[in-house]
């Protein structure tokens, strides 16, 4: 019975709350980022799986997603199953991380970087 | 309160902290990114057990060893290291304390200094060849450096890449082990530039050329491979006794501060590599652990 219950409180709690983390490809790109980034921003985690800072960076990518709340939202982008996307927006070195407002990129920043520099950067951004 | 926190979530780090839960000590690894410099290696070929493995598995696997045995693993970035009676590590999240520290920092991945090399991060400029060789497939690439690293990543953009030039301003490779020589001077892509300093990168929306010594060569990519750097935080920090920036240790890991041992890049070892910074890790747990029970 309890584990039932935590069952539905797990899946009320997804309901309620705001989509944060989203994967996204070529296919739904313009939609759930450039569309989407003229209501809320988007942070799009341009990334691979060969590649090991990309892995280090997405824990921290995740995290503050769900912090924030909703203030914007993260959308990944596997780079190596969606090359369109990768070469419109001219990305040779991953991870790359650009936010979205209004369909344009507005910053980015290239590399792991630590939790605190991160943090810096969405806060100057947002 | 922890027995033994360990700065750093490399091999030496892993290692420490491998051997301190062996002692059943409480273990705490700080690390801002898990797996250090060599995850992004393409292969290391000199670690015992395996004939080849990719970095990030090595530390992969070094990581959920580690926690397996009940280390406590958190990414955070150390601010401060104090010393009272023990010492507490302010990090951008908490606060910690423990009896011993082991600072297991590693280096920093140099830079040419050359311009053009901020400005065109990520646009053709990489220190990462495991991450970014793919998207120069076809295309010509220069790889700035003599090492193994240097070596290794013009070896895997060779996979990709229809040319590659790999420039070093010394006269031959003697810092590389022949084993990897000898594959590159077998590959038919890779050209060689001995002798060859690069002054500037170029390029508007993308890197478009090097400008040498030796003239201007058009490239795609720059792949930057010329060793590290030292981070001195923690030597200034804590007055540590280093040597240009590394830090100075004694064959039993202990620096010159009581109770923080030092293991890995970091120190002003003779041969930085995963298995000398793993042997030193272990050291620097054995020391502490018989400071401890002293």
């Amino acid at each position: 019975m309890d584990e039932l219950e935590k069952l539905r409180q797990d899946k009320m709690n997804n309901l309620m709350s705001p989509k944060v983390k989203i994967d996204v490809s070529d296919a739904n790109f313009d939609n759930e980022v450039l569309e989407q980034s003229k209501k809320v921003p988007v942070v799009v985690d341009f990334w691979a799986p060969w590649c090991m800072p990309c892995l280090m960076l997405a824990p921290i990518m995740e995290k503050l997603a769900k912090e924030y709340n909703g203030k914007f939202i993260l959308a990944k982008l596997n780079v190596d199953e969606n090359m369109y996307n990768s070469q419109r927006f001219g990305i040779s070195g991953i991870p790359a991380v650009k936010m979205f407002k209004d369909g344009n990129v507005v910053d980015e920043f290239v590399g792991a970087l630590p939790e605190p520099s991160v943090r810096e950067w969405l806060d100057k951004n947002l | 309160m922890y027995d033994i926190a360990i700065i750093g979530a490399g091999p030496a780090g892993f290692t420490a902290a491998i051997y301190a839960r062996r002692y059943r000590l409480k273990t705490l690894i700080i690390g801002e990114i898990y797996g250090g410099m060599i995850s992004e290696a393409h292969k290391v070929c000199n670690f015992p057990t395996y004939d080849s493995i990719k970095g990030y598995e090595l530390t992969q696997k070094m990581l959920q060893q580690v926690q397996n045995l009940g280390a406590e693993v958190v990414p955070e970035v150390v601010e401060d290291i104090t010393k009272d009676k023990v010492f507490t590590v302010k990090t951008n999240n908490a606060k910690y304390q423990a009896k011993k520290v082991i600072i297991a920092i590693g280096s920093k991945k140099r830079k040419l200094n050359v311009p053009g090399e901020t400005e065109l991060l990520g646009k053709g400029v990489s220190y990462c060849a495991t991450c970014d060789a793919a998207f120069f497939n076809g295309k010509t690439v220069a790889v700035i450096g003599g090492s193994n690293s240097a070596l290794t990543a013009a070896l895997l953009l060779a996979e990709y890449a229809n040319k590659v030039y790999l420039i070093y301003r010394k006269d031959n490779f003697f810092r590389a082990e022949p084993a990897w020589v000898e594959q590159v001077n077998a590959n038919d892509k890779i050209e060689i530039l001995f002798n060859t300093n690069v002054l500037e990168i170029l390029g508007k929306e993308k890197v478009e050329s090097v400008k040498t010594t030796n003239g201007l060569i058009e490239v795609n990519g720059v792949f930057v491979e010329i060793g590290s750097t030292p981070d001195v935080r923690f030597v200034e920090k804590l007055g540590l006794e280093h040597r240009d920036g590394y830090i100075v240790v004694d064959k039993f890991q202990k620096t010159n501060v009581d109770g923080i041992y030092a293991a890995g890049d970091a120190t002003d070892n003779v041969l930085k590599q995963v298995i000398t910074a793993c042997a030193e890790g272990a050291v620097a747990a054995s020391t502490a652990y018989k400071e401890m029970n002293k």
